[in-house]
């Protein structure tokens, strides 16, 4: 099992769509690792990072060692907090040189996404370019954030380079490109480390299911492009039903087997390591060593009873009735990639269509796959995706062509130049968020956000614009002015957390919460999704994920949520009108 | 040779493309700028949001920024000295300013107007 470890290079990266495991293989691959004598330092690159909770050690933007595994380091790039030291950096030298008010100002102008962006991506790059910060580690380990987001921060060297390269004028954008010339160095050989196979490896860690084969050959296809040459395939979560009489266990293994035999020739061909699906989770140090370990996942094969029926919680079809009231409006999913936002999102629009409301069914989620989900056309259901590049092509020609009647070639020239800049895909996908929000007046919109670092970034641009808003003038879109008391109105908008009934996926979606009260902004329910308990399985591997389950639906229930909803794991895929409706109506007690 | 600096005020960028809207008027200074960049004018331009050294070291800036504040940014400097401050002047008013032959264009030819700020 850990030959897939052997001759492991320097810099690994583990990337995959939102749950497939990506945090809990990179931990036990630093863990089997720094057990091998090696001294190894793991990153998280995710806003949202949940390494702290796997490896149960609070960490900082500093290496921190981790009691219990020698060798083994860990550290998140802080986002914010790197956004902070950068801008002290600017800001510091100046106070009491400049007047305190200028003072404010700089600071105000450096607070924006930009900024966040710019300084994670330093960071980003110090690890991956600069040998002199990471001198004392055989390896590095990035368990990478969520797959838009990593391809960004993976792609910007890329991009920034040739942007650097190409800007002539030097008058342009210089707001946060300001001081990447002097970091040139740093790039290309963060760049030069990222291509070189004997220096890096990327893991596409997936699941034995269709959609997370099509995202981890979605990557596969864009690193390869910019020259990550050097992948593995890692799939997660492999299931063989230990008792063939347990139909849904044999349901479960024959869909895994499928969704492997159809897999894309591109990802086929990769040399690949499998996991098995694990009863017990993969956190704490004593069961990361044992991921890697080659022992058999069953601890109790004799089992115990099946868990004991849990009380029943309100279906998906009663949350539905709930939104059905409001008659027009914007619901949002949020929560951890891969816990099934586009699922319940979709089943979410596709039953307001079947009752006979118009509903516009659409996503900020650059992996989105929500027509996939749908399937086929559905009577008053309109499905469409904010697609980061279209909108920022559109963008770019609507400024173009306002800008044409009052400037002069040269000036258009400058213009096309400025809008070349990182910036404007941010500025673009959040206008069209904030028009697809205001859809919401006339019909219902149902809104399958982004994973979670993204969708809080989201907002936080929001709230940024609504400051910027209200002391700029001119002519503003409206969608724009009132995307944020929008959002905040919980007549027009009704956030759902959606959850797995495990321990990251619950603790992501209680801290989304705690930030979506600093934004004045309050869910209106938990949906816990794909839930085992309750379901009456035999297959000992199943029964023990179920039992597992139990004090996080609870946890959920009474610490966490003003309406609950369980919706049940089900044998087959939820794609589809028909299989999306089953869900939304499926009873939680069935054992 | 004539030197023409520009003190912003905290700008993201110098055509404010990355902001909430696209201001024209910075758009069109932007352009304004380059034109007269063309005119045989050394053109310097400094956002205090990315280089706060140049307003630090100088003292006419420094001087201004106490006495009023942002209010007084953009700051225009013609060889050291201010000619222009708190708007962003068109493309005839920095010609007038700096002592530039105006293009030809149809504004031009129509009564001269009194200077919008400055």
């Amino acid at each position: 099992m850990t030959d897939f470890l052997e001759q492991a290079t320097r810099i690994l990266f583990f990337t995959g769509k939102g749950g497939v495991g990506k945090t809990s293989l990179a931990c036990a691959a630093a863990v089997s690792l720094a057990g091998q004598g090696k001294r190894v330092l793991l990153v998280s690159t995710d806003p949202a990072s949940n390494l702290d909770e796997v490896l149960g050690v609070p960490l900082s933007g500093a290496p921190t060692p981790i009691p219990g595994a020698e060798g083994l380091s860990a550290l998140n790039i802080e986002p914010e907090a790197a956004a902070r030291a950068y801008r002290e950096r600017v800001v510091g030298p100046y106070r009491g040189v400049l007047p305190d008010a200028s003072i404010a100002s700089m600071e105000e102008q450096l607070s924006g996404a930009c900024t966040v962006e710019i300084a994670a991506f330093d960071e980003f790059t110090k690890l991956l370019g600069d040998a002199h910060a990471t001198a004392g580690f055989h390896h590095i380990i990035f368990d990478t954030a969520p797959t838009g987001h990593t391809l960004r921060l993976l792609k910007l060297p890329a991009a920034w380079t040739g942007f650097i390269a190409g800007n002539t004028t030097g008058a342009s954008c210089l707001g946060p490109l300001s001081g990447l010339e002097t970091q040139r160095s740093l790039y290309d050989s963060s760049l030069k480390a990222l291509t070189d196979s004997a220096v890096t490896t990327l893991f596409l860690v997936s699941r034995p299911e269709r959609s997370a084969l099509a995202e981890a050959h979605r990557s596969s296809g864009e690193l390869a492009e910019i020259g990550v040459t050097n992948q593995r395939l890692l799939l997660n979560g492999i299931f063989v039903a230990h008792d063939r009489s347990d139909s849904a266990a044999c349901a479960l293994e024959d869909r895994g087997r499928e969704a492997l035999a159809g897999m894309p020739a591109g990802l086929a061909n990769l040399p690949c390591a499998q996991v098995p699906l694990l009863p017990y989770a993969p956190m704490g140090m004593e069961n990361l060593r044992r991921v890697f370990s080659g022992v058999p996942p069953v601890s109790r094969p004799e089992g115990r009873e099946s868990p004991q029926k849990i009380q029943p919680d309100l279906p998906l079809s009663g949350l539905i009735d709930d939104l059905e009231k409001m008659r027009r409006g914007v619901v949002l999913t949020m929560g951890k990639g891969g816990v099934g936002k586009t699922t319940i999102a979709s089943a979410i629009a596709v039953e307001l269509a079947r009752r006979g409301h118009p509903v516009h069914l659409s996503t900020t989620d650059p992996a989105a796959h929500v027509a996939a989900t749908v399937g086929e056309s559905v009577p008053n259901l309109s499905v469409s995706r904010i697609d980061p590049a279209a909108e920022t092509r559109a963008y770019a020609q609507a400024v173009m062509a306002k800008a044409a009647p009052q400037l002069d070639p040269q000036g258009m020239a400058l213009l096309a130049e400025d809008l070349r800049s990182p910036c404007t895909e941010e500025i673009a996908v959040f206008s069209a968020f904030a028009r697809t929000v205001a859809e919401g007046e006339r019909a219902f919109v149902i809104l399958d956000t982004a994973p979670t670092g993204h969708t809080i970034l989201l907002l936080d641009a929001a709230e940024a614009y609504h400051r910027e808003v209200s002391r700029t003038v001119s002519d503003l879109p409206e969608s724009v002015r009132r995307l944020l008391p929008r959002l905040r109105d919980p007549e027009f908008t009704r956030v759902l957390l959606v959850t797995l009934p495990e321990a990251t996926p619950v603790h992501e979606a209680a801290r989304l919460q705690s930030d979506l009260a600093r934004a004045g902004i309050a869910p209106f329910a938990w949906v816990v999704n794909r839930s085992f308990a309750g379901n009456g399985f035999r297959d000992p591997v199943l029964r023990e994920r179920g039992e597992r389950e139990l004090p996080f639906l609870t946890e959920v229930r009474e610490r966490f949520a003003r309406r609950m909803v369980v919706a049940r794991w089900e044998p087959w895929e939820p794609v589809g009108p028909e299989r999306l409706r089953q869900l939304a109506h499926a009873e939680t007690v069935r054992g | 040779m004539t030197r023409v600096e520009v003190f912003d005020p905290p700008l993201c960028c110098s055509t404010g493309v990355c902001g909430p809207n696209v201001d024209p008027v910075l758009l069109r200074f932007a352009a304004d700028l380059h034109w007269l960049a063309n005119q045989r004018i050394a053109v310097e331009r400094y956002n205090l949001a990315q280089q706060p050294q140049a307003f630090a070291a100088n003292e006419i800036v420094k001087a201004a920024l106490t006495e009023h504040g942002n209010l007084c940014l953009p700051l225009i400097l013609l060889n050291g000295a201010v000619i222009s401050q708190g708007c962003y002047p068109n493309r005839q008013d920095l010609a007038r300013l700096t002592g530039v032959e105006p293009e030809a264009s149809p504004a031009a030819t129509l009564p001269v107007i009194q200077p919008r700020c400055c």
